[in-house]
């Protein structure tokens, strides 16, 4: 009994002492208090030192809080109770919160970087005019080979994935959307694609593709491409990027015939309350050094023409990740479709998965 | 007095009963209701005829009650004779405490190892190479996945296995050798038979986690293997559609209540031997 007490007393201190130190570090750092931006992102997605330097700059302190999905950033802030200023939702996200009235418009006049970004990435499907976003980071959808083991040219379209030559070699990123997606396109249909019998045929499609799938995993396919688990994997340019760092015989190809193009997004959600500090922060953001730096440390295309002209030179003509203008054209947004056509895209998707 | 220990005893029910009605009536209530609307937020039954007509639900449910079958087929094998071995050992709480360690290691850590000793240039593979087999694709198939799932069940199964064996009464072992019975016949009618409630138990705690495994499916399975775990995190996570999501949800209780019947005691309890 007294054992037990001694037990209790002991955590109960510890939990204390660990209470009262990180509330002490906090205060230190300046995190309570009206000089804050809180920055709802996905994890690693932005490099910490620009952080330290926007507060130096504008004394405003960012608290960096993470989600990994769209859904779960979706679920958190439909629900309230967050006190988040900006978000980083994909494009067809941007669709969703706008019509759940989520989100709140920019003040175009108050933003001044808005010429640094490129034309062509700006006005798209999923935010006509851009009222309510502000690009942040683009990519595409692509193959990921490893040269020790898959010829260049032998793997430069979707096709070529069908090859019997890669029986039991090909991992799939588990997203019923891209890899549908990817389906369509060799059926030379949209990605956008809604009447049931070409998402059916695309299934059917996709059937004769399992015998060369080895795995449909997540984010373990970095892993595992970078330890030779597999020699190709379908994956997003992001992952890829990642990928490439660790491994030097893993190259990316975007098939020029056409592929996903996807947008990351800054946003001011429903719940923002520190406007200044939004407006100073999506400023500094948008200057092509900060931009050029930040796209440096992510490692993904940045949709700023100025900071992307900043960049060192290999980077601005890698065609992997700044693919070619007739590539780009041949790219497609994801639309955001009704809830009940992502429905049919899924069960489709499901059936596939169970077809091995 | 009898009243005051009687409002002494309802009080003493407060914990358990709040306990009770937030984490166990309130969610199940919850989840029930849920599958009972569509994504327009409209009631419906719709849910439920949807998952009765459609091949991929069944299928699925097929899949996972199979493989469901297979795990516990596999831990109950394994696991009754090492409980009936460590019953006889000397040290018999150590060894049991070994093998309940692996159960305080995250179920995803575990996971993640054994990716490692599976992959391509792991472990099983290099003492494949060694003697002279060769390299072999491990993961991402039905049998690596099966092999996984049955690892990380076995303690549960193990437990009350040992606790029944623990409980049968050596008087009734040597009766059976006095009366003349080979060790064979000893274990086939009286062991077995009394230590059935343990198996039971065992049955219950790894057939329905199994029938809902999702996480194991994707990293060890690649998706090769797919349950009802796995739609239900799509339709809660991907499509949203919470409705159709809780209906699973549902089958999966009911799934649940039919197994508790069928390996539930249906005799009243009191004559247990001791």
């Amino acid at each position: 009994m007294k054992r037990l007490l001694s037990l209790i007393v002991g955590l109960l201190a510890v939990c204390g002492l660990l209470a009262y130190t990180s509330q002490s570090l906090e205060k230190s750092s300046g995190s309570t208090g009206s000089k804050v931006l809180n920055l709802y992102n996905w994890g690693d997605y932005i490099d910490p030192t620009l952080l330290t330097k926007f507060q130096k700059e504008t004394g405003y302190h960012v608290n960096v809080e993470t989600f990994d999905s769209n859904e779960a950033m979706y679920t958190k802030i439909n629900q309230g109770g967050t006190h988040y200023d900006l978000a980083v939702p994909s494009d067809y996200m941007v669709s969703k919160m706008k019509r759940a009235h989520l989100l709140q418009p920019l003040d175009k006049s108050r933003l001044t970087g808005w010429g640094n970004f490129d034309q062509q990435f700006l006005n798209q499907s999923f935010d006509r005019g851009n009222r309510y976003s502000m690009p942040y980071f683009w990519g595409t959808l692509g193959i990921v080979y490893n040269d020790k083991m898959v010829k260049a040219s032998d793997v430069q379209h979707w096709d070529d994935l069908w090859s019997p030559k890669f029986r039991d070699k090909i991992m799939l990123i588990d997203s019923a959307r891209d890899i549908m997606g990817m389906s369509l396109v060799t059926l030379h249909k949209s990605m956008n694609a809604t009447d049931p019998q070409t998402l059916l045929a695309a299934e059917k499609r996709l059937n004769t593709l399992a015998p060369n799938v080895k795995a449909v995993v997540a984010d373990e396919i970095k892993m595992y491409m970078i330890q030779d688990e597999a020699p190709l994997a379908v994956d997003w340019s992001g992952e890829a990027s990642e990928m490439l760092a660790g491994n030097r015989h893993l190259h990316y190809v975007v098939p020029s015939e056409g592929s996903n193009l996807w947008f990351d997004n800054l946003v001011i959600p429903k719940t923002a309350q520190h406007y200044n500090a939004i407006y100073a922060f999506l400023n500094f953001m948008s200057e092509p050094k900060n931009a050029a730096q930040n796209a440096n440390y992510i490692g993904y295309a940045t949709p700023n023409k100025k900071a992307k002209a900043l960049l060192p030179k290999a980077v601005r003509h890698d065609r992997e990740f700044y693919p070619d203008q007739k590539t780009i054209d041949h790219l497609q947004v994801y639309r955001d479709l009704s809830p009940s056509i992502v429905e049919l895209y899924n069960d489709r998707y499901l059936e596939f998965k169970m077809h091995h | 007095m009898r009243a005051v220990t009687k409002r002494r005893t309802w009080l003493y029910f407060i914990p358990y009963g709040l306990w009770l009605a937030l984490f166990v009536i309130a969610p199940v209530a919850l989840i029930i209701y849920q599958s009972f609307f569509d994504l327009g937020h409209h009631f419906t039954l719709g849910n439920y005829s949807t998952y009765f007509q459609s091949a991929t639900y069944l299928k699925m449910t097929l899949n996972s009650v199979w493989y469901a079958f297979l795990i516990t087929l596999f831990t109950g094998l394994i696991s009754y004779p090492t409980a009936y071995f460590l019953h006889q050992l000397k040290h018999r709480q150590f060894w049991l405490l070994l093998v309940i360690l692996p159960t305080w290691i995250n179920i995803l850590l575990k996971a993640y190892a054994f990716i490692g000793i599976f992959s391509q240039a792991g472990l099983a593979n290099q003492f494949l190479t060694f003697i002279g087999i060769g390299p072999q694709q491990i993961l991402f198939t039905n049998a690596s996945f099966i092999f996984v799932a049955t690892y990380i069940q076995i303690p549960f199964m193990i437990l009350p296995i040992y606790n029944s064996i623990d409980d049968l009464n050596p008087a009734f072992v040597n009766a059976s050798r006095d009366l003349g019975a080979s060790n064979w016949q000893t274990f086939r009618r009286v062991i077995f038979p009394l230590t059935l409630p343990g198996v039971k138990a065992g049955v219950q705690a790894v057939f329905i986690p199994s029938l809902s495994l999702f996480m194991l499916t994707r990293l060890i399975g690649g998706n090769k293997v797919i349950t009802l775990g796995t739609a239900i995190e799509e339709h809660f996570l991907t499509t949203m559609n919470w409705g159709m999501g809780s209906t699973i949800g549902v089958i999966l209780i009911v799934a649940m209540i039919i197994v508790m019947t069928l390996t539930g005691d249906k005799k009243p309890k009191g004559g247990a031997p001791r």
